[in-house]
């Protein structure tokens, strides 16, 4: 399997075969934390020419469908520790298609470049031009008409936000999908790199011919038949609002509360009804989860003019900019939605630090004269401007809420209310302990690492030592997922026995117990990588707002958390030795 | 009568590339991983939210691509559309600047990649978009 090793510096490229790697680490997370672990240096600044990015793909990538996902790790300008971001798209065919396994890429141009690697070659394209176009959008839209390779190709590209460094500005590929969380679009733009184009064409064999298509036809077939993915097929995550609502777990007007009165409008339900415009899908998958809603805008000056946008959203978007933001209206957040869209920003730490700028205006920490207008829970169009200004930073005060809500409390002051932990901004679950203790101990301090929304959902009493157990094991299990790299929506589908047997035509034997094994260890890797990079339990914080406002397991106690911290605490000790 | 592959839907094509993915595997003895044989090609409006086009082979009863082709490696199918003949092809490229509407693609060794309307695409096609029909020819 090829890696590319791209340097921006010296503007060269070179091809090795890591044959190597992808045997002992199988690819993807696995593979890029090697990477990773080789070509950065853990101390570096993340806005510096010293930053390297991976990006990885797997072996199921593309032999079988739902396993279109593309790992990106560098060092976060975010959280100053271990940043990844997974998307999906057609980054990860594309980059398969192309012949690679992985993309390193290196150094700083002097000025803006994009990349477009085509099979073997990588063209380092003049972007002086491009700079400055600060709708995502657009920038993808000039780059499709002038590149190669139609229904092909990847175009990864960052908007305003990556420009202007926005530690939270993410990576936008294929318009609506994105490399979201930990500021990847701020390491593109201070690496001057406005785009990464990849296309090609290419294929491999199978060493068992029969056997793969048997599997790749189970696969598919439980993939439709079964109800393994049917949340995503149907209203898609958005259905998460109601429910969560119901629990007492959908963080409201910035965690002040968990019912929110508009989580009917803002619903999933609501929006497949009302706004719902199509439904596409990520390459070489068939479910096609992603939800696009349809806004038809009326020019307000210019009698029987409209125009249609078209709107990606999802569950997080709906949380972050809607009802932490105390949004009720659709078309507001919406609105709210394509502007975070258009710039590049990441939806859940936009929303959650203008939520914390919102109360801290409340509280008289800061005034008016630095948020430049008054911002109001429910008050899109206040929002609306606000985002421009995240990105345009015309007072002191964006420019420090534009490094994220830890950076901007520890300034202003109101960190009880700054829901960030290990210094990335909240997702949408405040459903218990498993949750938070999640947030705070996951090698991404994502709901993604290890789901503790879920198992707050399923157990009722637990310990402290128990939940973090199952969230380690959960976390485990994920790192082989991210290794293959399969869409965790399909984690259903991609069962430890489904894996072993999709592994056997490509050549590849491995037990459920070896996969197991793997996991754990790429854990440890991780997790040694992020020490390196100074990430310590001691020093997690833990926002009071959480332990204030009710979940669905009723308030929290600190106590709790603290013990399962000291509890972790120890097993990094026994892990990373 | 005869069987060809037909878009039943395009308004419905979510843009997934299974067709693509398909295409490489139809044949039991050489099942590609990747897309390099595909002979089926589907691209967005500028996006996939804007809609699509899937681009293969019309089956013409008259096809340009023959005409050109100097080694008789491209013969018609009985019925309309082309069979290939990979050993007879000098990889010429010809057959790719004849056909009228695009659909014939350039594998990476210069040899096209051509819709033989075989069906098993649509097999895999998960929201109907695309068909194996009869069709009057």
């Amino acid at each position: 399997m090829n890696v590319l090793y791209i340097d921006l510096s010296k503007y060269k490229y070179e091809i090795v075969n890591r044959k190597d790697l992808f045997e002992e680490w199988i690819g993807g997370v696995g593979v890029g934390i090697q990477l990773l672990k080789e070509e950065l240096n853990p101390k570096s600044d993340p806005l510096s020419e010293e930053n390297v990015i991976v990006f990885a793909v797997g072996p199921f990538t593309p032999a079988y469908p739902l396993a279109s996902k593309t790992v990106a790790l560098f060092k976060s300008p975010l959280t100053k520790n271990l940043g990844e971001s997974h998307a999906g798209g057609r980054t990860a065919t594309a980059i398969a298609n192309a012949g690679y396994g992985a993309v390193v890429i290196k150094g700083k141009s002097k000025k803006p470049i994009y990349i477009v690697i085509e099979n073997d070659k990588v063209h380092f394209r003049d972007s002086r031009v491009l700079w400055g176009i600060e709708d995502s959008l657009i920038v993808g839209r000039i780059i499709a008409e002038k590149e190669e390779g139609r229904g092909i190709r990847t175009v990864m590209r960052i908007g305003g936000g990556g420009e202007k460094l926005v530690r939270y500005a993410c990576v936008t590929t294929e318009t609506y999908r994105h490399f979201g969380r930990l500021g990847l679009g701020a390491v593109f733009g201070s690496k001057n790199l406005k785009a990464l184009v990849v296309v090609g064409r290419s294929s491999v064999l199978p060493k068992d011919k029969k056997g793969y298509r048997e599997i790749y036809d189970k696969i598919y077939k439980i993939t439709l038949e079964s109800d393994a993915m049917q949340k995503y097929h149907l209203i898609g995550t958005a259905v998460n609002i109601l429910p969560l609502n119901e629990l007492r777990s959908l963080p409201t007007k910035n965690l002040k509360s968990t019912r929110f009165e508009g989580a009917e409008e803002i619903s999933g339900e609501s929006f497949a009804i009302y706004n719902l415009g199509r439904r596409i899908a990520c390459n070489h998958c068939p479910i096609a989860c992603i939800h696009i809603a349809a806004l038809r805008v009326p020019y307000e000056q210019e009698k029987y003019f409209y125009k249609t946008i078209m709107i990606s959203y999802d569950y997080e978007l709906i949380y972050a900019l809607g009802s932490m933001l105390g949004i009720h209206s659709r078309e507001g957040l919406l609105k709210l939605i394509h502007r975070v869209e258009v710039y590049g920003l990441d939806a859940m730490s936009t929303g959650v630090c203008l939520a914390w700028a919102t109360e801290a205006l409340e509280k008289g920490l800061i005034s008016e004269e630095d948020t430049v207008v008054r911002l109001l829970f429910g008050d899109y169009e206040a929002y609306l401007k606000a985002v421009d200004y995240l990105v345009k930073q015309p007072t002191e005060f964006y420019k420090i809420l534009a490094q994220g809500v830890e950076k901007a409390s520890e300034v202003y002051g109101g960190k009880d209310f700054a829901l960030a932990f290990g210094g990335n901004e909240m997702p949408g679950y405040h459903t218990g302990y498993a949750a938070h203790i999640g947030y705070l101990i996951g090698l991404r301090h994502s709901h993604l690492d290890s789901a503790g929304y879920s198992i707050d959902q399923k157990v009722k009493e637990v310990k402290p030592k128990d939940i973090v157990d199952k969230l380690i094991e959960e976390e485990k299990w994920r790192q082989v997922l991210s290794s293959l790299v399969v869409c965790f929506f399909a984690r259903k589908v991609y069962t430890p026995e489904i894996i072993v047997e999709a592994f056997k035509p490509l050549g590849v034997e491995i037990d459920e117990n070896g996969l197991l094994e793997l996991g754990s260890k790429i854990y440890a890797e991780k997790l040694k990588l992020k020490r390196k990079m100074g990430f310590d339990v001691k020093s997690l914080r833990i926002p009071k707002r959480i332990l204030e406002t009710e979940t669905l397991h009723g308030k929290l106690d600190k106590r709790f958390i603290d013990e399962a911290l000291d509890y972790y605490a120890k097993l990094v000790n026994e892990i990373t030795g | 009568m005869t069987k060809r592959l037909v878009i039943k839907d395009i308004e419905k094509c979510v843009g997934c590339s299974l067709c693509m993915y398909a295409c490489a595997r139809k044949f039991a003895k050489k099942p590609e991983i990747g897309i390099d044989s595909s002979g089926i090609l589907a691209i967005s409006l500028s996006g996939f939210e804007r809609g699509a086009t899937v681009i293969f082979c019309r089956a013409c009863i008259d096809p340009p691509c023959i005409q050109v082709c100097p080694t008789n490696a491209l013969k018609p199918k009985k019925g309309g559309g082309v069979v290939f003949v990979e050993n007879l092809c000098i990889a010429c490229g010809n057959c790719m600047e004849a056909c009228t509407i695009g659909a014939i693609f350039r594998r990476q060794d210069g040899k096209p990649a051509v819709c033989i309307h075989c069906g098993y695409c649509a097999n895999y096609c998960p929201h109907d978009v695309l068909a194996f029909q009869e069709v009057e020819a």
